[in-house]
């Protein structure tokens, strides 16, 4: 093909917009990063852009030295682990039948999965029905709730059913259980969904916010997202209320509140790069089917 | 085959499903049995079943608020304009990306792109802060430092709008982009070629073969968009909004979540929620019916 003037000016300007748009991604990230590297004087002068001013690394060594923060950490990670967990087994039990044709009463069971991606009780009855099972302030609240996401489950459907039938049905000729062709079978071969998955449920629990608010009272089992908020809730009150000098000492200081923020981002980036090849194959299977 | 034989060989199957449906059954039909709460006075003494019937007049109640119509006019403004922001600037971003030629430079701008749809909004809301804050945003610093005055980007109405629709796109754009590269990958290559030999330069290709080539996909998922418009999450209001501009800041779910949660109105809050899930379900299969009419693919 030859290249054109007017090709090379687009390859040009294509290359122009994707980086500043890349580095428009990347800035608040090394903003943060380096205010959490800075000292307080360039901080509150505000010489700090997006690399560190006077480095230091104080406002870490407060963050991994407070036993609140280390708790927190603790805590949301045992959550993490223990949903995603509890996600993939009831998403595999859903997925595994309802991805079989000869399953009697298929479409009625799927519908019932179906309702849900469009109608839900709303957030009052949700929370009246966790505070009648007496849940509230306890792990299960922001365990149990959010089990299975529909449209999650629907993706791991169609991965299943896409999987020749003849090798589950050759499996059942030499006797093979349903159990047995669900681990020996289905499942190794559904590892990058499962990867995806399992992804998507962990940074969603990581993440997740609104029902931590909503079910948690005592401060031993806040979820980072809780406790983060309530730092930089401090925040947004200085800059409503433009408090003076006198009382900007009680407000926690911003690189406290930035290393605290990189320090609820990192492991998410850490695991991320890792699962990506997965997870962009993961969401196209679903974007086609979906 | 008979169901005792049928049962003998595929009991399994339903073994595994007990758990998962028992999950459905509590957890997702459990809550629709509570929506009763709208149409009585709920309180939690008596419970649900001991609450007194009041019929419609938690609507009444909530249709006389003037919140209310507040709450319902920011969540149908903010979810257009995100639409009228947000949407092209995916397809813009994959067109972008398809064309790159340069593929290190493809992969690791992919990479930094998706890294925003990951982060929490909480930690979105303290970046926010940090970057627009009036007292010491990164913005604001080189605004003041060039001689003038802060910009209120979250403390003025107007400002705090086009702060909110631009982390927006900054959050999803990338992400975004997934959806319309998968379906350029379904284009046939062969038609570029062709598009080439014929002398037709790069812009007449995305205009002629690949805008085309992503019209359903483009149709689809601006309907689907259409058909949330009364639907809205809690967080990103929640976090980037604040007393100062919860005139427009304050919408359906935040509404539910101040009235009954902090105000314990359990029965207006229900009632609130129970309008935005019929209306959303209405938005959602009309569009639904509309994507069928309109495209051969429909979402359901």
């Amino acid at each position: 093909m030859r290249t054109h003037t007017s090709d090379r000016v687009f390859d040009a300007v294509n290359f122009i917009v994707l980086l500043a748009f890349t580095l428009i991604c990347l800035a608040p990230f090394l903003h943060i990063a380096a205010i959490s590297l800075s000292s307080a004087g360039p901080i509150l002068s505000g010489k700090v852009s997006l690399l560190p001013v006077e480095f230091t690394t104080e406002a870490y060594a407060k963050v991994f030295t407070d036993a609140s923060m280390i708790r927190s950490l603790g805590f949301t990670v045992m959550l993490t682990v223990l949903y995603t967990l509890f996600c993939m087994l009831l998403s595999i039990a859903a997925g595994y039948p309802l991805a079989n044709k000869k399953l009697r009463g298929r479409k009625g069971l799927m519908l019932i999965v179906v309702v849900t991606m469009f109608f839900s009780g709303g957030l009052i009855p949700e929370y009246i029905l966790v505070r009648s099972l007496h849940l509230l302030d306890s792990i299960w609240a922001l365990v149990l709730p959010g089990l299975i996401n529909p449209f999650y489950l629907i993706i791991l459907i169609s991965f299943f059913a896409n999987i020749p039938e003849s090798l589950q049905e050759s499996a059942e000729i030499d006797g093979c259980s349903h159990f047995r062709s669900l681990i020996g079978i289905m499942l190794p071969l559904s590892m990058p969904v499962i990867a995806t998955l399992s992804l998507f449920y962990a940074v969603g629990r990581w993440n997740g916010f609104t029902d931590t608010l909503m079910y948690i009272n005592s401060p031993e089992l806040y979820p980072l997202q809780l406790k983060l908020y309530q730092l930089i809730q401090n925040n947004m009150i200085t800059d409503l209320l433009q408090m003076e000098g006198a009382q900007m000492a009680l407000v926690v200081p911003e690189s406290l509140k930035a290393a605290s923020v990189i320090f609820a981002t990192v492991p998410i980036l850490i695991v991320y790069p890792w699962l990506q090849r997965y997870f962009v194959n993961g969401v196209m299977i679903g974007a086609i089917k979906g | 085959m008979s169901w005792n034989v049928y049962l003998r060989r595929y009991w399994q199957l339903y073994a595994l499903l007990a758990l998962p449906l028992a999950y459905f059954v509590i957890f997702k039909y459990g809550p629709m049995y509570g929506i009763q709460i709208a149409f009585k006075d709920f309180n939690f003494f008596q419970g649900i079943e001991g609450s007194e019937w009041i019929g419609l007049e938690a609507f009444r109640d909530i249709f006389r608020m003037r919140d209310f119509y507040i709450t319902l006019r920011n969540t149908l403004m903010l979810n257009f304009l995100d639409l009228l922001v947000s949407f092209p600037a995916p397809l813009i971003l994959a067109i972008l990306l398809y064309e790159m030629r340069l593929v290190w430079f493809k992969k690791l701008s992919q990479t930094i792109l998706y890294i925003p749809h990951f982060i929490s909004w909480v930690i979105i809301g303290g970046i926010v802060y940090q970057v627009f804050g009036t007292q010491s945003g990164m913005i604001n610093n080189v605004v003041t430092a060039l001689g003038f005055d802060a910009i209120p980007f979250l403390t003025d109405k107007g400002y705090w709008l086009t702060t909110y629709l631009a982390v927006g796109v900054w959050q999803s754009a990338g992400w975004g982009t997934i959806i319309y590269l998968a379906a350029l990958t379904g284009i046939n290559k062969e038609l570029f070629e062709a598009a080439g030999i014929d002398g037709a330069g790069r812009l007449r290709r995305i205009w002629h073969i690949t805008l085309p080539g992503l019209k359903p996909t483009i149709l689809v998922l601006l309907i689907i968009n259409l058909g949330h418009m009364i639907s809205i999450g809690f967080e990103r209001p929640y976090v980037i909004g604040n007393l100062a501009v919860r005139e427009y800041s304050d919408v359906l779910s935040t509404f539910v979540y101040r009235v009954g949660l902090e105000s314990g109105q359990y029965t207006l809050a229900t009632a609130v929620g129970l309008f935005q899930a019929v209306v959303g379900l209405v938005f959602v299969l009309g569009a639904n019916y509309a994507s069928k009419k309109l495209t051969d693919e429909s979402i359901m």
